[in-house]
């Protein structure tokens, strides 16, 4: 397990008596810290990332991360190195006792680029991103650098970092608190979160063996190695298994994590002929609570440090990181003076809804998995019980309701359908993969879009005329530049190709399914790939008021643009 | 639609009851406890109205406190 150091700087600030201002300032190189420094730095806005500690995390941690968090990160650049390592999995199996009760499969459809699932220790997510990093100009990254004090003023906030030559002063327009459920920086603002504490404790493991376990999610309620309990198992990069045993409220933390108490569970589970190595254990409680707001004046909290919820449904990593989706192009905008500071309000009405999603999903997991009455572990019993035999029970057994995009749904940003559509996707709801062609090479649709606005003007087996071809070209010349793509038909490019459009094939024909597309419709991305209007039919004038409500400007106010 | 159905439904209500009181003989009461858990969700699945089953939730709680 790779514990990379980072290397220490004497910052500039303790040798000058000049304050400094920056743009942006993150707290906190975890996942969620990294993947905003990234974004915004894309954004071409320059970061001081600051992070007390000089390494990588310690242990597995977050190890599941989901399909749409891979997307973002296709975006930042790191996808790939992350799928490549990472185990890919989409089926899970529930069993009790010694007998499975059923399995799922969290991606029944193909043509789609990733997978459910993968599970990769957190290490080696933030391996990938620091590497990332460190291509990015425009971002400065100080290790050993802890801050102490945050004081938010109308116009800036200024910070205060410890460091082992001392500490310094330094300003910003806005910080992302992404130091986690503890956050110092939530407390140092007098700020807390608040919610429900679960009374139940579980012993964390990751064991190195050679196993011919299949890359699956297996869960057990009671099994015969770990009576009247649950355990999970994940494979994970490396020949690492993570191993998750419930151990109950009057667990003693200290004890448990001895090596003489750990390895007699995992021989009952293993068996007692197999080689492991135990790599990590930790001890964990949790909560599921979150802050009132996420954003306090200039300070946004990011990830653990806004919101909290239990591991069932690997609902942490992945939420943050759509977190730091949702922020980093709003601030981008604002900082370069392309939107008022009221898109930044948005944060707060998209990622909120999306927060309690999660903690009541995490919550009913915990629930079911943590009975909390006698009569509730009645009933997860007879469901279990039923489970074996009647299909209806399986759909009531609740093991972890695993980690999906949250879609914005009363968002101001949307605008409302107009016409109608019939699919599951809806404004507010992230963009949908397919499988394209893009100059005659296989593409990916979601990797088409990028991170700014963007059109998808599906054309099918039309030909381009001259009026659309000029509007979609003016969608780039608009205030706010929206990238234009012509979705075609299999087999249409070429007619397209004079236009100087970038056109993608809709290879399979799902582009059109999964949109409801007919000829001439139009989708409006906004740079998080979320869904920001749709039409039947290109008008620019429509396109130009959806963008002005996707940023916060005020409709009327847009009207220098010229036709 | 109507909501939860608290008019008399069973066209043998004498017989019901019996083959209720019958199925729980002999069984403790851990295993009553459980066979009655079984039939509350085995029945709700039935039903599958999320406004019947909440009416049904409200109307055998009243009461109770």
């Amino acid at each position: 397990m790779p514990r990379q150091a980072f290397a220490y700087t004497t910052a500039p600030e303790l040798t000058t008596s000049q304050r400094t201002r920056r743009p942006v300032i993150v707290v906190g190189a975890g996942p969620i810290g990294l993947c905003a420094a990234i974004d915004l730095a894309q954004h071409g806005v320059p970061v001081l990332l600051l992070d007390e500690d000089s390494k990588l995390s310690e242990g597995s941690r977050a190890i599941c991360f989901a399909k749409r968090t891979l997307e973002i990160l296709d975006r930042l650049g790191v996808g790939e190195r992350c799928v490549e390592q990472g185990v890919v999995w989409s089926l899970g199996k529930v069993f009790l006792r010694d007998r499975m009760l059923y399995q799922f499969d969290l991606l029944p459809e193909s043509g789609h680029r990733r997978p459910a699932f993968i599970n990769l220790q957190q290490y080696y997510l933030e391996q990938h991103l620091i590497e990332r990093l460190s291509e990015l100009q425009p971002i400065e990254a100080r290790w050993r650098s802890k801050v102490v004090g945050v004081a938010s003023h109308d116009d800036h906030v200024a910070v205060t970092v410890e460091t082992p030559d001392g500490r310094y002063e330094v300003e910003c327009d806005y910080l992302l608190a992404c130091d986690g459920s503890r956050s110092p920086i939530r407390s140092m603002l007098g700020l807390e979160a608040r919610g429900q504490v679960f009374r139940d404790r579980f012993l964390i493991v990751d064991v190195k063996m050679e196993a011919d376990f299949p890359a699956e999610r297996w869960f057990w309620f009671d099994p015969r190695f770990h009576p009247d309990q649950s355990v999970l198992l994940h494979k994970q990069a490396d020949n690492i298994w993570r191993i998750d045993f419930q151990l109950g409220w009057d667990a003693d933390p200290e004890l448990e994590k001895r090596p003489e108490r750990v390895m007699p569970r995992i021989r009952a589970m293993l068996g007692e002929d197999r080689s492991f190595a135990l790599e990590w254990v930790s001890m964990y409680t949790f909560r599921c609570q979150r802050m009132e707001r996420f954003r306090c004046g200039r300070v946004f909290f990011v990830g653990d440090s806004a919101h909290q919820v239990s591991p069932f449904g690997a609902r942490g990593a992945n939420s943050g990181i759509q977190d730091s989706d949702n922020l980093a192009w709003k601030l981008a905008l604002v900082l370069q003076g392309a939107a008022p500071p009221a898109l930044l309000d948005t944060y707060d009405v998209e990622r909120i809804p999306a927060a309690d999603e999660n903690i009541l999903n995490s919550t009913r997991s915990t629930d079911f998995i943590t009975p909390k009455s006698a009569v509730s572990r009645r009933f997860r019993d007879a469901a279990l019980q039923l489970a074996q035999t009647h299909p209806f029970a399986r759909s009531l057994v609740n093991s972890g309701r695993l980690s999906l995009p949250h879609t914005y749904t009363a968002t101001p940003l949307s605008t409302p359908d107009r016409d109608p559509f019939t699919t599951r996707l809806r404004p507010g709801a992230p963009a949908l993969d397919a499988p394209v062609k893009a100059a005659d090479e296989p593409a990916w649709l979601i990797d088409q879009l990028g991170g700014s606005f963007a059109a998808l003007y599906y054309a099918g087996s039309a030909a381009p005329d001259g009026g659309v071809t000029s509007r979609l070209q003016a969608l780039e010349r608009l205030p706010r530049p929206v990238m234009p793509r012509v979705v075609c038909a299999p087999g249409r490019a070429e007619q397209w190709r004079a236009t100087g459009l970038r056109v993608l094939e809709d290879a399979q024909g799902l582009y059109a399914s999964r949109y409801d597309a007919t000829p001439d419709s139009l989708y409006l991305m906004r740079p998080d790939q979320h869904v920001a209007a749709r039409w039947r039919h290109l008008e620019l004038r429509a396109v130009r008021d959806a963008l002005a409500r996707a940023t916060a400007n005020q409709v009327e106010e847009t009207a220098t643009w010229a036709a | 639609m109507g909501g939860l159905n608290s008019t008399p439904n069973l066209a043998a209500p004498d017989d019901f009851y019996e083959a209720l009181i019958e199925a729980h003989r002999g069984l403790t009461e851990a295993q009553s406890e459980m066979l009655n858990a079984r039939l509350i969700l085995l029945l709700a699945n039935h039903v599958g109205d999320m406004n019947v089953l909440r009416e049904a939730l409200e109307a055998a709680r009243a009461g109770l406190e």
